[in-house]
C-alpha cells in the first residue's frame, strides 16, 4: 500500500520544510461583491490547514481558486512551485497536483465505483488500465470499501461515496488535498467514517486544506486553523491558542456560537 | 528570485488568448465556406442569367389563386400574390388554432377521466392520429373523404350545413345595422356584470358565506343582453343559412375541399399533442399540492381553479405556443392539395420567375416573423406568469 | 404495508396512469369488478359518459368492420411490391432480403439478451413478416424468405438467451448495420453493381431517407448543442442562429431549399440527385430538433459534474465526451426517440417534391386510372404501416423512460 500513495512523510520539523502553497495579498470579486479580500497563505509540506468561518465568508471560493475552478483579479497564487497565471499549462499541472473533495461528491453517476477511481490516472497521467485500476482497488481498501468496486455511485450511501470521492482525487497522486465541506451534505452518522479517513490521509503527511464545520476534526487533526469571515482572514493560529485563547472579537464571537 | 521566474506565456497557452484565436479561426472557417456558398450563388445566377433582386415582386403574376381572402387577379404582382398567401396560411393556422385547442383540451381532459372507457378511447385518439404522418392524413381527408362527395347539385344536407366534392357550406354570421349599437351594449353589460363579479367575490372572501359571485354577474348578463333583445327586436348579428338553389349553394360561408381537408387535418393532427400538453401539464403538479387542497378540506373543483390550474398552466403555455408555431408551420403542406399558402404561391412564383433565391429570402423572413413574434408573446406570457408565482 | 386506503389510492393512480400495478394483477376478477363499479358506472354522469362512449365506439367499430370486408382492397396487393420496395430490379433483389435477415437476427438477438422492450420489436416483426407470408398475393419465394426471417429471430431469441457474453458482439453488429445493408443496397458505391436512387422507392425509400438523417443528424445535432452551450460567444450565437431559423422554418420550405439552392450553392451543375439532396435537407433541419434536445439533457446536469472532472485535471475535450455527453444523451434517450418518430412521419414530405417514397409511390398508383377513386384502400394501407412503426417507437420510448426514471436513484 505504500506505493499506491508515494507521500513522503516529512521529518524535519514543520519550519524547515519547503513551502508546498504560497497565497500573496489575493483578491477576488463577483460584479461589484468583494469576495476575497488581500489573503495571504503559506503552507509548508504535510501540513494541515483547516478553514473556518460563517456561511458566505468566501472560504468556499478560496479553495477553488487554489485550483483555478474560479478565476481570481489579483494576487499570487503558487502551487508547488507552479504559479497560476494564464499559461493553460501551469492549470493543467497544478490540477494534477491538488486532489479536490467537494460537498456534493460529484461522482460520476453513469460509472462504476473503479472507472470513476482509474478515470483520471488512465485519460490525464496515462497509465496502463491494469496499474490504475490496480491502484484504484487498493485506494478503495485504504478508505473501507473494497467490496463496492464494480457498484454504481447511486448504490451507496452517502458516506461511502464521499470516500470513493476522496480515493478518486487520492488516484491521481496528489501532493495537496482540497477539502470542501466534506461532510455537509452527510446524514451525520455517517460523518465520522468520512472524517477517519481524512484524518489518517493527514496522519500519513499528506498536505491537506480543508474546509469544514467540524470543531473535534478541526481540534484534533489541524496544524493551524484559519477563521475567514467577509472574505478576510481574520485569525491564523494553531489550534490550543485558537480556541483557548483567540486575539480577534469577531473569532470570540464565531466559536461562541459554534461551541 | 520568483519574479524573474516569471516568463512570457506562449500564445498557444495563453487562457486569454486561446478562446479569441479559437474564434477567429471558427469564424474564419465559416466565413470562408458561407462566401464559398455567395461565389457559387452568383456565378450560378449569372450563368441563368438573373440578376440579383426583388425588383420582379413588382411585375406581373398571370396566375390565379383559388380562395384569396382578399382582392387578386392574375393582373395583379407577384408581391400582391404571396401576400394572399401569407393572409391564406394566417386564416387556415387561425382557425386550426382555436379548433385544435378546444379538441385538444377536451381529449387531455378525457384521458384523465376517471371513467376507464373514456379514457381509453381518447389514449386511441391520440395514438392514432398522432402516429400516422400529417401529410397523409391530409391525403385521406382530401382524396378519400372530400373527393368522393356527391357534385354540388346533389349536396348532402346535414342539419344547416351542406356537403359535396367541392367542400362544404356552413351558416354564418353577417353584421346588421345594430351590430355597433350592441357591441356597445355588450362591453357596458360586460364591465357591469365584471363589477358585479368582484364585489361579491370580495364580500365572499370578507364575510365567509357562499354568494354565488359567478352565477349572479352571469345572470345579470344573460338578464340585460334578453332584454336588450327585445327592445332593438334583432340580435347583434344575422345567421345566413345557405341555401340550396340546385346548381348552388347561396349564403353562408363556403369552405372549399382542400381547405376543409387541411383546416380538420391541422386540427386533429395538432390536438393530440395539445391533449397530451394539457394532461402532462396537470399531472405536473406535485401530488402534494392535491393532497395539501384535501387535507384544507377544499371541493375538488375550487382546488382545481385556485392551486392546481395556475400552477399548471405555467408548464402548459409555452409548450402550447410552441405548438401554435407548429400549427402554422405544419399549414404548409396545404400546397400538396392546392390550397394556396404562403409557400405554395412561393413555388408557384419560384417557377414562373426563376427568382429561387429572392423568394426563399421573403418566405424564411415570414416565417422567421411568425416565430420571433410567437417567442416575445411567450417571454411576455412567461415573466407575467413568473412574477406572479413569487 | 399500506393501509387499505393508500392501496385504493394506488389503484386510482395506476388507473389514470393506465398502467397496471402489480396487486391489481394478483386479482384479476376484483379488478375488472372493480373497474366496472367504480370507474363506469359511479354516479349518474358517469352511466351517461359510458353509454355515450359505448355508442361512439361500436359505431366507428362497425365503419372500419363494414370498411375493411366490403372493399376488395385488389389495388394494394397488385401494387404491393411497389408500395415495399419501388422500383427496385429483381434480379438484386437477394440484397434486400439480406438486409431484412441481418435485422431480423439482431432483433433476436437484442430480445435474448435485454429482454424488456425488445419482446414487443420481436413479436411485431414477426407479426408483419408472418401476415405478410400468409396473405395469397404474395409468391412463394417471398413466403419462404420471410419465414427464414421468423426463424432467424428464433434464433437469435435462443442464442441471445443462452450466451450472455454475446453482448459486445452485437453491439458491434448494431453499429455494422446501417454502413453494411445500405451499402449492399446501393452498391458501395460502385464496387458491385450500383442500384441508382431512382430505382428506390415505397416503404424501402421512407426507411433509408429515415436512417440517413437519423444517422446524419447525430453528430450535427450534439455539435450544434455542445456549441449553442459554448463560453465562445462567436460560436455560441452561430449556433444559436442555426437552430432559431431551421426550427422557425417549416420542413417543406427547407425540403425546397434542399432542392432548388444545392445546385446553386455547389455552382450550378453537380451529380446531386434529388433523394441525396432530400437527405442533406432532412439531415441539417433534424439535427437543429436534436441538438435542442441535447441541450435538455446538457442543461439537466449538475454544475459539480463539470468541476469534478476538472479538478481531477481532464481537459474540456475529455470532459465533454467521457463525463458530459455520456450522461446528457442517456438522459434524452425518450426525446430522442420521439424525434425518431417525427423524422420518420416527416419522410413523407418528400411526395411532395416528387419522390416515390411509401406515401408518394400509394399517391402515384392512385393516379392510374384504372384504380380511380380507390385512395382509401391505399392511404389506409400506408396509414397501418406508419402506425405500426411508429407506435412501437413510441413504446421503447415509453420502456425506456420508465426503466430510465427507475434507475436515476
Amino acid at each position: 500500500m505504500e506505493e499506491t500513495l508515494q507521500i513522503e512523510k516529512p521529518t524535519q520539523p514543520l519550519e524547515e520544510r519547503e513551502d508546498v502553497i504560497k497565497v500573496e495579498k489575493l483578491n477576488k470579486w463577483f460584479g461589484d461583491l468583494h469576495v476575497i479580500k488581500d489573503v495571504d497563505l503559506t503552507v509548508k509540506q504535510g501540513e494541515v490547514i483547516v478553514i473556518l468561518g460563517p456561511s458566505g465568508s468566501g472560504k468556499s471560493t478560496f479553495i477553488r481558486t487554489l485550483n483555478a475552478l474560479e478565476e481570481f483579479q489579483s494576487g499570487k497564487i503558487e502551487i508547488d512551485h507552479i504559479e497560476l497565471t494564464d499559461d493553460l499549462k501551469n492549470v493543467e499541472e497544478i490540477r494534477k497536483e491538488t486532489g479536490m473533495v467537494f460537498q456534493q461528491f460529484n461522482l460520476f453517476p453513469h460509472m462504476s465505483i473503479l472507472k470513476n477511481i482509474s478515470l483520471a490516472p488512465i485519460w490525464v497521467r496515462k497509465w496502463k488500465k491494469n496499474k490504475a485500476e490496480k491502484i484504484a482497488l487498493d485506494l478503495l481498501e485504504r478508505v473501507g470499501i473494497p467490496e463496492q468496486a464494480d457498484k454504481y455511485p447511486g448504490q451507496l450511501s452517502g458516506g461511502q461515496q464521499q470516500r470513493v470521492a476522496i480515493a478518486r482525487a487520492l488516484a491521481m497522486q496528489p501532493k495537496i488535498m482540497l477539502f470542501d465541506e466534506p461532510t455537509s451534505a452527510l446524514d451525520p452518522e455517517m460523518v465520522n467514517e468520512v472524517l477517519d479517513v481524512m484524518q489518517n490521509l493527514a496522519e500519513s503527511g499528506m498536505t491537506m486544506i480543508v474546509v469544514t464545520h467540524e470543531m473535534g476534526f478541526a481540534r484534533q487533526v489541524a496544524d493551524r486553523l484559519v477563521l475567514f469571515d467577509k472574505g478576510e482572514v481574520v485569525e491564523m493560529a494553531g489550534p490550543e491558542e485558537f480556541f483557548e485563547n483567540p486575539k480577534h472579537e469577531r473569532t470570540k464571537a464565531f466559536l461562541s456560537q459554534i461551541l | 528570485m520568483a519574479s524573474q521566474k516569471k516568463r512570457i506565456v506562449p500564445l498557444w497557452r495563453n487562457k486569454k488568448i486561446v478562446p479569441i484565436v479559437l474564434q477567429i479561426i471558427f469564424v474564419l472557417v465559416m466565413g470562408t465556406l458561407l462566401w464559398i456558398l455567395i461565389h457559387n450563388t452568383r456565378i450560378g445566377l449569372n450563368r441563368m442569367g438573373i440578376q440579383f433582386g426583388f425588383d420582379f415582386l413588382n411585375l406581373r403574376a398571370g396566375f390565379n389563386i383559388n380562395e384569396a381572402m382578399i382582392d387578386y387577379g392574375t393582373n395583379d404582382p407577384y408581391g400582391r400574390a404571396i401576400l394572399v398567401g401569407i393572409v391564406s396560411t394566417l386564416r387556415v393556422s387561425f382557425f386550426g388554432i382555436i379548433l385544435a385547442t378546444i379538441i385538444g383540451v377536451v381529449v387531455g381532459i378525457a384521458k384523465m377521466s376517471n371513467n376507464w372507457l373514456l379514457s381509453k378511447v381518447a389514449s386511441i385518439y391520440i395514438d392514432i392520429f398522432r402516429n400516422t404522418p400529417l401529410l397523409l392524413q391530409i391525403f385521406i381527408l382530401n382524396f378519400a373523404v372530400f373527393l368522393p362527395l356527391p357534385v354540388i347539385q346533389e349536396a348532402i344536407k346535414v342539419g344547416p350545413f351542406y356537403l359535396s366534392n367541392r367542400g362544404a357550406v356552413i351558416p354564418w354570421f353577417s353584421g346588421n345595422e345594430n351590430t355597433w349599437i350592441w357591441l356597445i351594449l355588450i362591453v357596458i353589460y360586460l364591465v357591469i356584470s365584471i363589477s358585479i363579479f368582484n364585489f361579491l367575490m370580495k364580500k365572499e372572501i370578507e364575510e365567509g358565506k357562499n354568494i354565488h359571485p359567478f352565477l349572479s354577474a352571469f345572470s345579470t348578463f344573460a338578464f340585460l343582453s334578453i332584454i336588450t333583445f327585445f327592445i332593438i327586436g334583432v340580435g347583434p348579428v344575422s345567421v345566413i343559412i345557405p341555401d340550396h338553389t340546385g346548381t348552388a349553394v347561396t349564403g353562408g360561408a363556403s369552405l372549399t375541399t382542400p381547405f376543409l381537408s387541411v383546416l380538420l387535418a391541422l386540427t386533429i393532427f395538432a390536438s393530440t399533442y395539445i391533449a397530451e400538453i394539457v394532461r402532462g401539464g396537470i399531472q405536473a403538479v406535485p401530488k402534494g399540492q392535491t393532497e395539501a387542497t384535501k387535507a384544507l378540506g377544499f371541493k375538488s373543483a375550487t382546488a382545481m381553479r385556485l392551486v392546481i390550474f395556475p400552477q399548471a398552466i405555467r408548464i402548459i403555455i409555452p409548450q402550447m405556443t410552441s405548438q401554435y408555431l407548429n400549427i402554422i408551420k405544419n399549414s404548409s403542406l396545404a400546397m400538396a392539395v392546392g390550397f394556396q399558402e404562403i409557400v405554395g404561391v412561393g413555388n408557384t412564383v419560384m417557377n414562373q420567375s426563376g427568382r429561387t433565391l429572392e423568394v426563399i429570402i421573403i418566405m424564411i423572413s415570414v416565417y422567421l416573423f411568425f416565430s420571433l413574434t410567437t417567442s416575445l408573446f411567450m417571454n411576455y406570457f412567461n415573466k407575467k406568469f413568473q412574477l406572479v408565482e413569487r | 404495508m399500506y393501509s387499505d386506503n393508500v392501496q385504493q389510492e394506488e389503484k386510482v393512480n395506476n388507473q389514470l396512469k393506465g398502467r397496471d400495478s402489480t396487486s391489481l394483477q394478483d386479482n384479476k376478477k376484483a379488478k375488472i369488478s372493480w373497474i366496472i363499479k367504480k370507474n363506469l358506472f359511479d354516479g349518474w354522469k358517469n352511466v351517461l359518459l359510458t353509454i355515450l362512449t359505448i355508442i361512439f365506439s361500436i359505431f366507428v367499430l362497425y365503419q372500419v368492420t363494414a370498411f375493411v370486408i366490403t372493399n376488395s382492397w385488389d389495388v394494394v396487393y397488385v401494387h404491393l411490391r411497389l408500395l415495399m420496395i419501388g422500383q427496385y430490379p429483381l434480379e438484386e433483389i437477394w440484397r434486400l432480403w439480406f438486409g431484412l435477415y441481418y435485422a431480423s437476427l439482431m432483433i433476436g438477438l437484442t430480445w435474448g439478451l435485454w429482454k424488456g422492450a425488445g419482446k414487443a420489436v420481436a413479436f411485431t416483426f414477426g407479426s408483419v413478416y408472418f401476415i405478410f407470408a400468409v396473405i395469397p398475393w404474395t409468391t412463394v419465394n417471398t413466403s419462404i424468405n420471410l419465414a427464414g426471417c421468423i426463424m432467424l429471430i428464433a434464433v437469435g431469441y435462443f442464442f441471445g438467451n443462452k450466451l450472455e457474453r454475446l453482448k459486445i458482439p452485437v453491439i458491434i453488429l448494431w453499429i455494422l448495420f446501417l454502413p453494411l445493408t445500405l451499402g449492399l443496397i446501393t452498391g458501395f458505391g460502385g464496387i458491385i453493381t450500383p442500384v441508382l436512387s431512382r430505382y428506390w422507392g415505397g416503404w424501402l425509400l421512407t426507411v433509408i431517407l429515415a436512417s440517413i438523417s437519423i444517422v446524419g443528424c447525430f453528430p450535427l445535432g450534439i455539435l450544434l448543442a455542445l456549441g449553442r452551450r459554448s463560453t465562445l460567444p462567436a460560436v455560441k450565437y452561430f449556433c444559436i442562429a442555426y437552430i432559431e431559423l431551421i426550427r422557425g422554418m417549416p420542413l417543406i420550405m427547407v425540403l425546397f431549399i434542399g432542392q432548388m439552392l444545392i445546385p446553386l450553392f455547389l455552382g450550378g451543375e453537380t451529380g446531386i440527385d434529388n433523394v441525396t439532396r432530400a437527405m442533406i435537407a432532412y439531415t441539417f433541419f433534424a439535427a437543429a430538433y436534436l441538438a435542442e434536445d441535447v441541450r435538455g439533457g446538457l442543461q439537466s446536469l449538475p454544475v459539480g459534474q463539470y468541476e469534478a472532472a476538472q479538478a481531477l485535471g481532464l481537459n474540456k475535450f475529455k470532459t465533454t465526451f467521457l463525463i458530459i455527453l455520456p450522461q446528457a444523451l442517456k438522459a434524452v434517450i425518450p426525446a430522442l426517440v420521439g424525434l425518431f418518430i417525427t423524422i420518420l412521419k416527416d419522410t413523407s414530405l418528400v411526395a411532395i417534391i416528387g419522390l416515390a417514397d411509401f406515401l408518394g409511390t400509394a399517391r402515384r398508383i392512385s393516379n392510374n386510372p384504372e384504380y380511380l377513386g380507390r385512395y382509401m384502400e391505399l392511404y389506409i394501407f400506408v396509414a397501418v404501416f406508419y402506425f405500426i412503426f411508429c407506435y412501437l417507437m413510441a413504446y421503447v420510448s415509453r420502456y425506456l423512460e420508465r426503466k430510465l426514471s427507475r434507475s436515476v436513484n
